[in-house]
């Protein structure tokens, strides 16, 4: 997305749930209601009635409930009616639709919410049935072992090694214990990962995301209404998203193509990195993102833990580009890049750059 | 075989494939729903009232629609309801063991602000109106269940019409009350 002459949008709040393995008897409006609740408080407005536009993720797969997603709707307080969109994806989708909206002069500000209650399911059964629907969702490949594939390919090509892999949990899990919403925090080390038996070659569990029940917001708006609002802000410098075939076959399992095409686009490099978060299921797949976004070592990478340490399906992407804006108004960074995924062995990559704003 | 399609004389077109999907889900309701589940299943009605509009939600769902904030006080409602709306179905619908013609009306319980849908039955489905009063006739206590079939329709009151400006904004003691 180009960004002369066009207004600039920035991101103004956002909100996570705790990652919960069992969110027990709440529904999805349940758990979404929370919050919206402090995202609304953020800003220091009502409820939906205060944004120009609203967009969610999520996907009825996972609780397996039809259009689970109409009744999201009852959180937002749509007495009068409000303008308001869906993606059957992660919410860093719905982000990117509202940024559309916003740059075709429809809307000057827009609440964003993803939400996942994955624990009714088995989710890397469900998950299989997002492959093509011929060939491959009716031998019911599971996402982890399409995953186990994908490392194997790097370890045997002398890519990475299981230590890396283990290096990249257990640093997770020590971040993971400064946030409060994660799941899995912990002083682990690389040996203790290692010392795990695998669990589908050559992944461990410790490699792969937990499964996890719970939901985020943000608010994107223009900077002038930014600044009406009077609130800190990050400014989305560049966004872009690219999706690689589903033929697995075809694609470079060990690089991410799509991911280099989007950072290329969103403007990656054209500035120093300071945090980046990455939407990375499994272990290795953060080393594929962290070399396809040629980040380097003064990059700080998932400060927050990433999802290794807690995975909200359809919110996770929402946060990563959340928790980059945490570190620049909290002063840690002045330039982030986020990065959300979707599809098998990191199909569809979306990069987002935010940037300190000028102060008021 | 169409010419488009054509895939040869010795191939025969492939129309479909098997591909099943068997998915298991451990399904919560949700904690409103289970609450006024659990409620039903005692033979009492229950709803929600918002605490910003004041409005009770019958069933509840765990938010007001409205003003998009959660509802968490529960408030008890009589099983006497006033007509809000109604329709008399003429025809069978498939897989409804309910013969017609039948009444399907949108009433309001008392001490509820918002209608539920449940069907009128013991009445004349001529003089069905807008008003009327009703209550509950409920299955025999040992069917309950966790459901809303528990009732199995409402029948008309001997009470008098309540006027449309005040539909939904009864108390739960009634036109009287
Ligand atoms: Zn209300």
């Amino acid at each position: 997305m180009g960004q002369s002459n066009m207004k600039e949008i920035a991101i103004v709040a956002y909100q996570q749930s705790d990652c919960v393995s069992d969110a027990g008897a709440a529904n999805e409006v349940e758990l979404i209601i929370p919050v919206l609740g402090k995202v609304f408080e953020q800003v220091g407005i009502t409820n939906a009635q205060d944004v120009d536009f609203v967009c969610s993720g999520s996907c009825d797969y996972l609780q397996g409930a039809a259009f689970a997603f109409v009744m999201g709707v009852d959180a937002l307080g749509a007495v009068p009616p409000i303008k308001e969109s869906h993606v059957e994806m992660d919410a860093a989708w719905a982000l990117y639709e509202s940024m559309l909206k916003i740059r075709m002069g429809h809307a000057e500000s827009a609440l964003i919410y993803g939400f996942g209650k994955s624990s009714p399911g088995e989710l890397p059964n469900v998950l299989s049935q997002q492959l093509d629907p011929y060939y491959l969702a009716p031998l019911w490949v599971d996402t982890i072992s399409l995953a186990a594939m994908q490392a194997r390919l790097m370890l045997d090509q002398g890519l990475i090694t299981e230590r890396d892999m283990a290096e990249v949990v257990a640093r997770s899990r020590r971040n993971a214990q400064g946030n409060p919403h994660a799941q899995l925090g912990g002083d682990v080390s690389a040996e203790d990962v290692l010392a795990q038996q695998t669990y589908v070659s050559p992944l461990r569990k410790a490699d792969i995301c937990p499964v996890s029940d719970g939901a985020s917001a943000v608010v994107i708006a223009t900077v002038e209404k930014a600044r009406e609002w009077g609130v800190p802000y990050a400014v989305i410098s560049g966004i872009d998203h690219c999706i690689e075939t589903h033929n697995l076959g075809v694609r470079d399992l060990t690089d991410s193509i799509s991911t280099r095409r989007a950072a290329a686009n969103a403007g990656v490099g054209d500035g120093r990195v300071d945090v980046a978060e990455l939407y990375a299921p499994f272990s290795h797949q953060e080393i594929i993102l962290s070399r396809a976004l040629e980040l380097g070592e003064d990059t700080r990478v998932n400060p927050s833990g990433g999802v290794l340490a807690g995975n909200l399906m359809m919110a996770s992407g929402l946060s990563r580009i959340g928790e980059v804006f945490n570190r620049i108004v909290a002063g840690e960074a002045q330039r982030g890049v986020a990065h959300a995924t979707s599809g098998p062995c990191l199909q569809h990559n979306l990069v987002t750059v935010l940037e300190k704003g000028e102060t008021a | 075989m169409s010419d488009e399609n054509n895939v040869g004389e010795d191939n025969e077109t492939v129309t479909g494939i098997e591909a099943p999907i068997y998915l298991k889900y451990n399904f919560t309701a949700g904690a409103a729903a289970s609450r006024f589940l659990t409620r039903i299943k005692e033979g009492v009605l229950t709803g929600q009232r918002c605490p910003r509009c004041s409005q009770v939600y019958i069933p509840p769902r765990g938010s007001c629609a409205a003003c998009g904030v959660p509802t968490e006080e529960e408030v008890e409602l009589a099983d006497k309801a006033t007509v809000e709306s109604f329709t008399i179905v003429s025809i069978p619908i498939p897989g409804n063991p309910i013969e017609p013609p039948f009444v399907v009306a949108n009433l309001v319980p008392d001490g509820a602000n918002i209608s539920v849908i449940h069907l009128l039955s013991e009445c004349d489905n001529a003089e069905v109106h807008i008003g009327q009063r009703v209550q509950a006739v409920w299955k025999p206590q040992e069917e309950w269940g966790y459901a809303l079939d528990n009732i199995r329709y409402f029948k008309p009151l001997d009470e008098p019409d309540v006027p449309v400006e005040r539909i939904g904004k009864l108390p739960v003691t009634g036109l009287e009350g």
